[in-house]
């Protein structure tokens, strides 16, 4: 055990835990942030995505050693009221079905907005490639997408 | 209007009295607090009431007009939890924006059939739901009539406010629901028509988006309680194996852990429910502080298996079998496919005969004869298995994802001894369910896992767990041979048809009823492997095959695809073949001409790679167009043009939703997804190694047009699913100059890349 200091969505939090405990069990089991979703541990499917200084991380597999320090935004983070375009995005668009990969699927969404704020059609699908969705809102997702890039050139 | 009895479920229209404090809603602190959004479906600045009137199991309504109705079915995400109420809400006549919705827990008096399987939620619950709306409408317009001294007859209702025809008078629901839940409950009430329908029919968002979109805790997974504890087990690595020994001492010393353990889930005398499926009924288990502490305990525990005793049996009888000297007894996919070419062609069960189809046969010019294959596949939902449960003092506490209830339920009284009323089962939302979480294992598991260590408990499976857990969907082999006559005339079909366990075939579906000499036989292959339910069972396999061998057939004859199908139909419509045929020819036919039409097949699609595939099950009729075209030895799909023939929508949006999903999710079992097993064990664990669809090989667009014909809601959630493979294998034919006939199709395509046009 030992103790590690974050920063998860502006707050700092010290939690006294094993150094190789993955961020997904830290923000679910220690901080009940449980939107965060468990799907694979093997960083195979995307359920778990936060963003670890902006940039889209499977958290299943940073240990919190390495998130120690740095910014980690969760999909609780992602906005105050849940109006981040890309959430509203997904409301317009209907997208989930299950809705178990979606908190997934809108983090790697989000991050890929802000570093390619009007990606093709092949750069979203690429980006969004690592986010399985079992019951199969691919179109939706990518219209969403499109939406939410409409969203922030306007 | 229709009348109807409501004394259907009549114990759920008990009057109750009312119920004091807003408290009561659990959860929605959330949704009242937030500052109201245009885009959050039911997200607003609701102000809960101060008090609730419950006017019958279903819903209740609070002092201001707010409304929560209570979707009783588990939300596997096929939305019946937005969809069930809407249609409660139809016939409240109230207003969408004032209802809040509220997962049903398992109460068996109240409500009926609280399954999720079968796509029959909608179809099963149209005539309760409409009813349970209906009777609370009729008793607030009676506690109105009653105060006003008017007859019921003068009065209509607007989005929740009830107004007098003749005088200016007018009260909202809020206001007369305390002396409505006084009145007698309607013996009778009156259906809308359906052309007066205001929100069945009228796209509404998921009642949950807001909080899917935002991380809020929905699911079975996200269950923390106080002086809960985690628990996962360790299951045999193979089926055919058993626990054997375990070594528990050092693992018990690990940070974190407090007990290791073995259980016996099912045991033998065990009197169990058709829900109760398992390979490995004796596991180890693990209960720690946290997960990742018990993730890596569960690494660390040493644990021997052995060879079931029916097993070892076996093997000593095949030992004495010529070439059988060195089995392991185990199963091998290499194993299940010659066995399953081998019985396949042999003669099996007659299931159904018409006309004398050896003598087509024997006259026959031509005989084409095609077999097809496909692997098992695991269900994984996205959110593997888990459950809560509390066992103490007596009485059960169940929280988590599961598909059915009220089995549940029985298995916890059979397995624990509790009573029924003292086990209380709650849905959690569900991270997908395609089958998996009609058979409670996980939740038993859970239960005697609490029962034993005295504490709460979340037993979680990891993805590993999850797909070696069994409960596969079976793998299939059917073979088709159709008699062609000297005028190149269809004059009899045999399909022969069987799996590892069970048969796909559907003797009583289309094609037959359209064909004189038909013979449908049937065989199955007994497993160690455990298998279930998966996504329009059956159909999930012998739609793909029986539509890529029509697409053959028509190919053989000179026939356009559509056509030669629409002929099938219309003789099975006009002069049927035999008396049990299972499907409507008209309505099938019905969504065909709806697909060739909205694809404009007929006109300027020449050039494009398509395969059409039609299908009816769950009562409904879905007709599929894929355009495909190959790009680096890959398939891409351009395009899928979807009818869909489900009678009403009731929420058109989301039934797009559902029938996107469907087609994407077999387009990628289709192509992608298998598991294999060597020595009965799943090669395939996680997502490495089985292969899901992703977003790149999803179809560009996807077109979905519903037939409208005012027939009451049948199933939906399946349907889509089972012919789009056929269509996948059509198209892939068009785009490669090959049949494809084994699933996944995805390895004959990389192991012919070089024959592939581009």
């Amino acid at each position: 055990m030992a103790e590690f200091s974050l920063t998860i969505n502006g707050k700092k939090q010290v939690l006294d835990l094993d150094p190789d405990t993955p961020l997904l069990w830290v923000l679910r089991d220690h901080l009940k942030l449980v939107g965060t979703k468990y799907g694979c541990g093997i960083a195979q499917c995307g359920a778990c995505t936060v963003h670890f200084n902006g940039s889209a991380v499977r958290s299943c597999q940073l240990p919190i050693s390495s998130a120690a320090g740095n910014e980690i935004t969760t999909i609780e983070g992602l906005s105050e009221n849940g109006d981040h375009p890309v959430q509203k995005a997904w409301l317009e668009h209907d997208v989930p079905q299950c809705g178990y990969c979606q908190a997934g699927q809108i983090m790697s969404a989000s991050a890929l907005l802000n570093r390619n704020p009007n990606p093709s059609d092949s750069e979203i699908e690429n980006a969004m490639n690592g986010n399985i969705c079992r019951c199969g809102t691919y179109t939706r997702i990518k219209a969403a997408i499109k939406s939410a890039s409409d969203s922030q050139i306007a | 209007m229709t009348k109807v009895k409501t004394g259907i479920g009549r114990r759920s229209f008990i009057k109750s009295v009312s119920i004091a404090g807003g408290g009561l809603i659990i959860g929605f602190n959330w949704m009242a607090c937030k500052k109201a959004t245009e885009e959050g479906g039911k997200e607003m600045a609701m102000q809960m009431p101060d008090e609730w009137f419950e006017l019958n199991g279903y819903l209740k309504i609070g002092d201001n007009g707010v409304v929560t109705i209570y979707s009783p079915n588990p939300e596997i995400g096929q939305n019946v939890k937005t969809s069930m109420p809407m249609i409660v809400a139809e016939e409240l006549d109230v207003d969408w924006d004032k209802v809040i919705v509220e997962q049903a827990p398992l109460n068996t008096d109240i409500f009926t059939r609280q399954l999720a399987g079968g796509s029959q939620s909608i179809r099963q619950g149209w005539e309760s739901l409409r009813t349970a709306g209906a009777t609370a409408r009729q008793m607030l317009l009676t506690a109105a009539a009653n105060q006003w001294e008017v007859p019921v007859s003068e009065l209509s209702v607007e989005k929740g406010i009830i107004s007098h025809a003749n005088s200016d008078k007018s009260i909202s629901y809020g206001e007369i629901a305390k002396a409505a839940a006084q009145v007698e409950v309607p013996e009778e009430v009156e259906l809308k028509d359906n052309d007066s329908f205001k929100i069945i029919g009228t796209s509404r968002k998921n009642v949950d988006a807001k909080k899917i979109v935002t991380g809020q805790p929905l699911y079975g997974l996200d269950v923390y309680k106080d002086g809960m504890v985690i628990a996962m087990m360790v299951q045999p690595p193979a089926f055919g194996m058993q626990l054997k020994t375990m070594d528990a001492e050092k693992v018990k010393e690990m940070p974190g852990i407090i007990d290791v353990f073995t259980i016996d889930t099912y045991p033998e005398d065990m009197e169990k429910e058709w829900s109760d499926v398992t390979a490995f009924s004796k596991l180890a288990v693990i209960v720690g502080e946290s997960t990742w502490q018990v993730m890596k305990a569960k690494k660390a525990l040493k644990v021997e298996w052995e060879l079931k005793p029916d097993l070892v049996e076996q093997i000593q009888i095949l030992e004495k079998s010529p070439g059988m000297e060195n089995t392991s007894g185990l199963e091998s996919s290499k194993m299940h496919a010659s066995l399953m070419k081998e019985i396949g062609s042999k003669k099996a069960e007659v299931v159904r005969k018409d006309g004398d189809p050896e003598k087509a046969f024997k006259n026959a010019a031509r005989v084409i004869e095609r077999s097809y294959t496909c692997p098992f596949l695991a269900h994984n939902c996205m959110e593997p298995m888990n459950f809560y449960a509390n066992v103490s003092d007596g009485k059960a506490e169940l929280l988590g994802p599961i598909q059915t209830p009220e089995y549940a339920e029985k298995s916890i009284n059979k397995r624990l001894g509790l009573a029924l009323e003292d086990i209380d089962i709650q849905m959690t939302r569900m991270g997908g369910g395609f089958g998996r979480r009609l058979y409670g294992n996980f939740l038993v598991e859970a239960a005697v896992i609490s029962d034993k260590i005295g504490k709460p408990v979340k037993l979680v499976y990891t993805r590993e767990d999850d797909m070696s857990n069994g409960v596969y969907r079976p793998a299939y082999h059917v073979t088709y041979r159709a008699a062609l006559d000297g005028n190149n005339k269809l004059t009899a079909l045999h399909v022969n048809a069987g799996g590892i366990p069970e048969s796909p075939l559907f003797a009583n579906r289309f094609p037959a009823g359209a064909i004189d000499n038909y013979l449908a036989e049937s065989w199955t292959l007994e497993s160690n492997i455990s298998v279930g339910a998966f996504r329009a069972p059956r159909s999930n396999f012998i739609a793909g095959a029986e539509q890529s061998f029509l697409d053959e057939l028509a190919e053989e004859m000179g026939q356009d695809p559509i056509q030669f199908r629409l002929d099938l139909l219309k003789r099975a419509q006009n002069d049927p073949v035999g008396e049990s045929n299972d499907y409507d020819a008209a309505r099938y036919a019905g969504v065909l001409e709806l697909v060739r039409d909205k694809s404009g097949w007929n006109n300027g699609s020449s050039g494009l790679n398509r395969g059409v595939s039609a299908y009816y099950c769950h009562n409904s009729y879905v007709a599929q167009i894929l355009d495909m075209s190959i790009k680096g030895n890959q398939p891409v799909i351009d395009k899928v043009t979807c009818a869909v023939d489900c009678g009403i929508v009731v929420n058109p949006d989301a039934a797009k939703n559902m029938v996107e999903g469907g087609t994407i999710d077999g387009i990628g079992h289709a192509l992608y997804s298998q598991v294999t097993f060597e020595d009965g064990k799943p090669q395939q664990n996680n997502f490495d190694t089985y292969r899901l669809i992703r977003h790149q090989e999803a179809p560009k667009k996807i077109d979905v047009y519903f037939v409208e014909n005012g027939i009451d809601p049948t199933g939906l959630g399946e349907p889509p699913f089972p012919p789009i493979m056929g269509a996948v294998a059509n198209a892939l034919y068009k785009a490669t100059g090959q049949r494809f006939y084994d699933q996944p199709f995805i390895n004959q395509l990389n192991g012919k890349q070089t024959e592939l046009k581009t």
